[in-house]
């Protein structure tokens, strides 16, 4: 009998959707360089941009104000480097507006680019968060001077779920002649997004998040708004990202993009159900349990909980003995030594944090799934604490 | 799935995971000697009890408990399957060497945090002796610690430099001391030169 199996790490990628899956084999003989003036290139070309213009209309952006990168990671570094850059003469010189705000719970390509350039000089701000893991923003507003270039925040954090206030921040941001930066990487193909609407100056998107391929991201640069690339050495992009096109990446980006408007508004009430039903037989069938992040304020995707007495990397093992994947924020299983970042800022006590799992959901799960997990789950966290030296029965 | 045919550690870490031997399950054993180890803060923490025949002092049950992750509850059930039966004075030389051969392997970034239970065990068979009276048996670990926070010794901080480390990132990279909170920074640079002095000097 072949095992049950549960994919509920959609945070971390998704599988690819079927119909991008059939795009990207369609598309794989197409191997011209959309540099190309013949008929091989153009093909690629025209691919590429029908591609562009998908995901520009699904944020609401123009097509020339989308960047194809090979990351959300690649884009996140593209806009810190921007600012981080101490050149002078040049079309990213912003004078002195070399500042840089972010916030404490960011993904680590944003907080370790801001590390690395804050220790070339570049001076970084991070702001802190609440219990739920909003920025506070006070302290936003009290830290971006003449000197801010950038002003970066996560919209939807990949292991609470939190969702910020994007438009108020960059109202914000703007208000002091900052440009403003929103990490979408999670929160694009699973809460709208218009770019206009939220008055971002620069958004990254990734496609493996939205069942699309690996290897492919975006980033949306408002038009007028400086830019340098990160990647030289080629016109493509219109300049500003280097290397020729990953054609087959891109199309299977805009196809991931064009299923995702087909099909998120349907499962964003589905994902609500899930959570409220995970959410109430965790905290029926198991005692002493926290719930991180923002109770409303978040993905209906992704739940992240702690249990007392309970060490991640084993239930997430005992899990996964059942067929189930989901992540941890102990630091056990990520071969650090501290636990999830984010979760200490929004303040979860450090034992509460080695001991906590993210549940994500994505468009292949159904209630049955929620059901084996909480059918599973309640023995596995039994099991755990049973042998733990720090929790006993009541 | 075949990406599931393969584990993230060792039939013989699952084994152990899966059944792990000896945990203590009840609230009122009688223990002869208990030693307890690690730092919930950093994610392990280990108790062991043992039971000892006083007449010819050898470990007749060792009892454990472990907050942790896989390696940590598989080392500690390895732990107590290898010193059940055995005299003290050996049981007092088992150390991560034997543990982890036992578990086939482990990854190297799991040795120094989650084989614990060997020194949880020397607390136990210290405590033993302590209860006893017999405080000459007592041998308290030559070891001093150095950083607190990972239980990082000033031996095992030679032993990185004999097995390699030459510099303060390597000795990070191999012993995770001064990982977390940092204060150990300064002492852990200084014996780093103590000791490539005195092996390499």
């Amino acid at each position: 009998m072949t095992q049950r199996q549960v994919y509920l790490d959609n945070n971390a990628t998704t599988p690819l959707h079927p119909e991008v899956q059939k795009a990207l084999i369609d598309a794989l003989p197409l191997f011209g360089n959309p540099s190309s003036m013949h008929g091989y290139g153009r093909e690629a070309r025209s691919k590429t941009e029908e591609a562009r213009e998908k995901i520009a209309a699904f944020i609401g952006a123009l097509p020339e104000e989308i960047i194809f990168t090979g990351s959300g990671s690649e884009a996140n570094n593209t806009v810190l480097s921007i600012t981080g850059c101490p050149a002078t003469e040049c079309s990213c010189d912003r004078g002195q507006r070399t500042h840089i705000v972010t916030t404490t719970i960011e993904h680590p390509c944003v907080l370790e680019t801001s590390g690395c350039l804050s220790g070339r000089g570049t001076p970084v701000t991070y702001i802190p968060v609440d219990q739920y893991g909003i920025v506070d923003m006070d302290a936003l507003r009290a830290s971006i001077t003449d000197h801010t270039g950038v002003v970066s925040v996560m919209m939807a954090n990949n292991e609470i779920g939190t969702i910020q206030n994007i438009k108020e921040l960059a109202k914000l941001a703007h208000e002091k002649g900052a440009w403003f930066h929103t990490d979408a990487v999670q929160a694009v193909g699973k809460v709208p997004i218009n770019v206009r609407d939220l008055d971002v100056d620069f958004l990254t998107l990734s496609a493996h998040k939205i069942y699309g391929p690996k290897g492919i991201g975006a980033l949306y640069v408002k038009r007028g708004v400086p830019f340098c690339p990160l990647i030289r050495g080629g016109h493509q992009e219109r300049g500003r990202r280097a290397g020729t096109e990953n054609t087959l990446g891109v199309i299977g980006l805009g196809k991931a993009v064009e299923m995702r408007s087909l099909e998120m508004a349907e499962e964003s009430l589905r994902f609500h159900a899930m959570k409220e039903a995970l959410r109430k037989g965790i905290e029926d069938l198991i005692p002493d349990v926290r719930f991180n992040g923002h109770p409303d304020q978040s993905l209906a995707s992704t739940l992240n909980v702690s249990f007392a007495g309970a060490e991640g990397e084993s239930i997430l093992l005992y899990l996964d003995l059942e067929g189930i994947a989901v992540s941890t924020g102990s630091a056990c299983a990520s071969g650090s030594l501290d636990p999830s970042h984010v979760l200490l800022a929004t303040g979860v006590p450090v034992e509460q944090a080695h001991g906590s799992i993210r549940i994500s959901m994505g468009r292949e799960n159904t209630m049955t799934d929620v059901d084996y997990l909480l059918d599973k789950l309640p023995g596995i966290i039994a099991r755990i604490r049973d042998m733990s030296t720090v929790y006993r029965r009541k | 799935m075949s990406a599931h045919q393969s584990w993230a550690y060792t039939e013989q870490v699952k084994d152990h995971f899966v059944n792990p031997r000896n945990v203590l399950r009840e609230e009122n054993y009688e223990e002869d000697g208990k030693g307890l180890v690690g730092n919930i803060q950093c994610g392990d923490e280990m108790l062991v009890l043992i039971k000892v025949d006083r007449n010819t002092d050898t470990i007749t049950d060792c009892k454990w408990r472990t907050y942790g992750c896989a390696s940590a509850i598989a080392s500690t059930s390895a732990m107590s399957e290898i010193v059940i039966g055995m005299p003290l004075d050996e049981a007092f030389k088992v150390g991560p060497k034997q543990i982890t051969a036992a578990l086939g392997q482990l990854p190297n970034n799991k040795i120094h945090c989650s084989v614990l239970g060997d020194k949880a065990l020397r607390a136990a068979i210290n405590d033993y002796y302590e209860r006893n009276g017999r405080h000459d048996k007592v041998v308290r670990e030559q070891a001093r610690i150095v950083c607190t926070c990972m239980n990082v010794t000033d031996l095992e901080i030679e032993e990185a430099v004999l097995e390699g480390a030459r510099t303060f990132l390597e000795l990070q990279e191999q012993t995770k001391m001064s990982t977390v909170c940092g204060k150990c920074r300064d002492e852990a640079e200084t014996l780093l030169k103590v000791y490539m002095q005195k092996h390499f000097g």
